[in-house]
C-alpha cells in the first residue's frame, strides 16, 4: 500500500494529528509530508491520509487538488515559480518566466526538465513586491531577478552547484526537504540568511538618517 | 512627516529573529498578565487599533465579542496568509521579527480566554515558516509558552500551521476551514467567527501586524499609540511602496501620511517617468491617479478617495504601464483564485478574463465594456465572500479613469504599449 512511503511516515504523521484538537486538521500538514517523500501526493499518500484519518481517499483527494502547492505529478528537486501577478508581470516577471520556459525547454505549467532537476511555475502574488521582479526556488526568495540572473540560478541548479537564495537559508534545499519543513518538522535552519533584504530596511534607516523615531 | 519605525525598529540589528535578538523578556505580555484580561480588552479598545489586515475593523472591539464564561474552549487564528497581490509587510515583519507577533499572541490569547492559537502561514515562504517555528520553540523553551507562563496559572498552546497555496484562504472564514483540514471555502455568515469559528467554538481571527501592535500598545500607553494617526485612524503602520518607484520598501509611518510624502521620501517615481496610477492597498482596492497623491492613507480618506485603504500596498505604476494588460492580469488572477463555491464569482471572474482579453488584444468594441461593467454589476455584492468585490475593483476603476485607452486598443487594433518599456531592465540598460 505504502511501497514508496517510509516506515516513519506513520510516526510522524500521528505526532502531526497530536498537535491539533481535531485530527482532521492535521490533514494539510500530512499533505506537506506525502510529497515530503515522494515529490508530489501520490496515491498512497492519499491512501494513507484517509486511513489516519478516518477520511475517503475521494475527501483526501478533494482537499489535495484545491491548493495549488500540492502537486499531482513529481515536480523537480528544485522547483522555480516566477511570479506574474500583475507588478512583477509589468517590472520584468513576464519576460523572466518566457526566457526560462525557452531556456528549459519546459511548456506546461509545472513542467519538469528531462534530468528531473528543475520543473517550472508561474506563481501568483508571493509577498515581496518590493523586490520584483521575484522568483522562488523550493519556496526561498530570489529578488529583484532579470533574465540573465533567473538563467544563471536555473543552470546553476542543474549543475548540482550550491545556489543561495537572497533571502532565506545559506542554500537552497531539496523540494522534499522543503515539504518537510513546511509539514511542521523544523530543520534547524533559521539561523542562517539574514534578517531583511535591503527594501525592507529602507524606511527604518532613512528614519535613522532623518533622526525620526516613535 | 516622520517616519515611526516601531515594528521595524529591530529589523536591522543582530539576529533580531532570535529571542535574544528581540531584547526580549516580553516585559509587555508580563505586564499584560498581571492585568484583568477585560481590562487588556478595554486598553486596546481605548487605543483605536483598528485590523490592518485590509477591513480596518476595531481590534479591541472583535475581541470583546468573544463570550465570556460559556464553557466552551476560545481560540486565536493568526491571519498570516499574505497573498493580496501588492502585500508584502507582515512577511518581512515575521522574517525578522518573529517574538513580536508571539509577543502578541500571548496577550490577546489571554485578553479573549483562548489557551490555542494557531498561526496559518502561507506555505510559499520556506523561511518565515522556519523563523516562526524557531521561535516558537525558543519561547517554550523559555517557560515564555506552555504551561504557568509568568506563573500566572495561564496556559498557551501555540502551533505553526502552514498553508498549501490558495489566496481565498486569506478570507478569514475560508481560513478556518482549511485550518479544520477542509478545501478554503468561505463560511455564510452568521454566525460570526466571534461566536461559531474554529471547531465552531469561539474564535478571534487578526493579521499579523494587528497582533504585532499590541506589545507596543500595552507596554508604551494608549495615548503614546494615539499619539499618532487620526481620531478614527490611531497609530503607525507598514506601508509597502513597490513597482516604478526609486527605492521600492517598507516604511513604517503615521497612519494619514499621503502618497506625495511617501514617494518623496522614496525618491519618486523611477526617473523620467510619471505616475499613471497606484492601488492603496493590493489589486482589491479601486485604482488611484495622480490626482489623489493628496489623500490621506487611512481608512476614511482612502474611502472619500473612491477606494480603501485594504493592506496599505502601494503598487505605483508609470506611463509605460498598460491598464488594460493591468486589469487583465488582476482578473485571471482573481478568476484563478476564485473557490467556485458563488456562482457568480465562479463564472463572472471566469468571463470577465475572456473580455478582457479581447480588449488588451485590441479584438474588442464599446459594446464589451458595457458587458464588462454590467458583468461587474451583476458579481459585486453577490457572493458569500468579498473576492468578487475585489475581483471588479480593477476593472471598473480603470475604466473609470482610462476609458480612452481602452478604446485606444480597438482604435488601433493591438495594445499601444510595448511592454519592455515597463520592465525594471529597460531601466537598467538606459543608464
Amino acid at each position: 500500500m505504502t511501497n514508496g512511503l517510509s516506515p516513519e511516515i506513520r510516526e510522524l504523521a500521528r505526532e502531526l494529528i497530536a498537535r491539533y484538537p481535531k485530527p482532521r486538521s492535521a490533514l494539510l500538514p500530512m499533505l506537506h509530508l506525502v510529497q515530503s517523500e515522494e515529490g508530489f501526493v501520490s496515491p498512497d499518500g492519499i491512501a494513507l491520509c484517509a486511513e489516519l484519518l478516518e477520511l475517503t481517499k475521494a475527501e483526501v483527494g478533494a482537499v489535495a487538488t484545491f491548493y495549488t502547492m500540492y502537486k499531482r505529478k513529481p515536480v523537480g528537486e528544485y522547483h522555480v515559480g516566477v511570479c506574474t501577478n500583475t507588478l512583477c508581470a509589468v517590472m520584468g516577471g513576464d519576460a523572466i518566466y518566457s526566457a526560462l520556459k525557452e531556456h528549459t525547454g519546459i511548456t506546461s505549467q509545472n513542467g519538469v526538465t528531462e534530468d528531473g532537476k528543475v520543473s517550472l511555475e508561474h506563481i501568483e502574488c508571493n509577498a515581496a513586491c518590493d523586490y520584483a521582479p521575484v522568483m522562488m526556488v523550493n519556496w526561498e526568495f530570489f529578488d529583484n531577478q532579470t533574465v540573465e540572473s533567473a538563467k544563471q540560478v536555473v543552470d546553476d541548479l542543474r549543475a548540482g552547484k550550491p545556489v543561495a537564495p537572497t533571502r532565506g537559508a545559506a542554500t537552497v534545499c531539496t523540494w522534499k526537504e522543503a515539504e518537510r519543513v513546511l509539514a511542521g518538522f523544523h530543520d534547524g535552519r533559521a539561523d542562517e540568511g539574514v534578517a531583511a533584504g535591503p527594501a525592507t530596511l529602507v524606511g527604518l534607516e532613512l528614519a535613522k538618517e532623518r533622526g525620526d523615531s516613535a | 512627516m516622520k517616519l515611526t519605525p516601531v515594528l521595524s525598529a529591530n529589523w536591522d540589528t543582530d539576529r533580531p529573529w532570535t529571542l535574544a535578538g528581540y531584547g526580549g523578556d516580553y516585559k509587555a505580555a508580563r505586564k499584560a498578565l498581571a492585568m484583568e484580561p477585560d481590562a487588556v480588552i478595554n486598553l486596546v479598545k481605548e487605543s483605536g487599533l483598528r485590523g490592518r489586515g485590509g477591513a480596518g475593523f476595531p481590534t479591541g472591539n472583535k475581541w470583546s465579542f468573544i463570550p465570556q464564561g460559556d464553557g466552551k474552549p476560545h481560540y486565536l487564528v493568526v491571519n498570516a496568509d499574505e497573498s493580496e497581490p501588492g502585500t508584502c509587510k507582515d512577511i518581512p515583519l515575521m522574517l525578522a521579527n518573529p517574538h513580536v507577533l508571539i509577543e502578541g499572541v500571548i496577550i490577546t490569547c489571554f485578553a479573549i480566554r483562548a489557551d490555542r492559537a494557531f498561526i496559518y502561514v502561507r506555505g510559499e515562504v520556506l523561511h518565515v515558516v522556519r523563523r516562526l517555528q524557531a521561535a516558537v520553540a525558543e519561547a517554550y523553551a523559555a517557560g515564555l509558552l506552555g504551561k504557568n507562563i509568568f506563573g500566572t496559572g495561564f496556559d498557551l498552546e501555540v502551533v505553526v500551521h502552514a498553508g498549501a497555496g490558495a489566496y481565498i484562504c486569506g478570507e478569514e472564514t475560508a481560513l478556518l476551514d482549511s485550518l479544520e483540514g477542509y478545501r478554503g471555502q468561505p463560511r455564510l455568515r452568521p454566525p460570526f467567527p466571534a461566536v461559531e469559528g474554529l471547531y465552531a467554538c469561539p474564535t478571534v481571527i487578526n493579521n499579523v501586524e494587528s497582533v504585532a501592535s499590541v506589545p507596543p500598545i500595552i507596554d508604551r500607553g494608549v495615548e503614546w499609540f494615539r499619539g499618532f494617526g487620526s481620531e478614527k485612524s490611531p497609530g503607525f503602520t507598514l506601508y509597502s511602496l513597490s513597482g516604478h518607484v526609486t527605492n521600492p520598501g517598507q516604511y513604517e509611518a503615521p497612519l494619514g501620511v499621503t502618497l506625495r510624502e511617501l514617494l518623496e521620501l522614496a525618491g519618486g517615481v523611477r526617473e523620467g517617468h510619471e505616475l499613471k496610477f497606484w492601488t492603496p492597498g493590493g489589486s482589491s482596492t479601486p485604482l488611484l491617479t495622480a490626482e489623489h497623491l493628496d489623500a490621506p492613507l487611512d481608512y476614511e480618506g482612502m474611502t472619500e478617495a473612491g477606494s480603501m485603504l485594504g493592506t496599505k500596498a502601494l503598487q505605483i505604476f508609470d506611463d509605460t504601464t498598460c491598464v488594460v494588460r493591468a486589469a487583465l492580469r488582476w482578473t485571471e488572477f482573481y478568476a484563478h483564485e476564485s473557490c467556485g463555491k458563488c456562482t457568480p464569482c465562479r463564472e463572472g471572474t471566469y468571463w470577465m478574463v475572456q473580455i478582457l482579453e479581447r480588449l488588451e488584444r485590441g479584438d474588442a468594441d464599446a459594446s464589451d465594456i458595457d458587458t464588462l461593467l454590467d458583468a461587474c454589476d451583476n458579481i459585486f455584492g453577490r457572493s458569500f465572500c468579498a473576492l468578487a468585490d475585489g475581483a471588479v475593483s480593477p476593472i471598473v476603476s480603470s475604466i473609470q479613469y482610462f476609458k480612452d485607452e481602452y478604446v485606444a486598443h480597438w482604435e488601433q487594433g493591438k495594445c499601444p504599449f510595448d511592454p519592455t518599456a515597463a520592465t525594471l531592465f529597460a531601466t537598467a540598460g538606459a543608464s
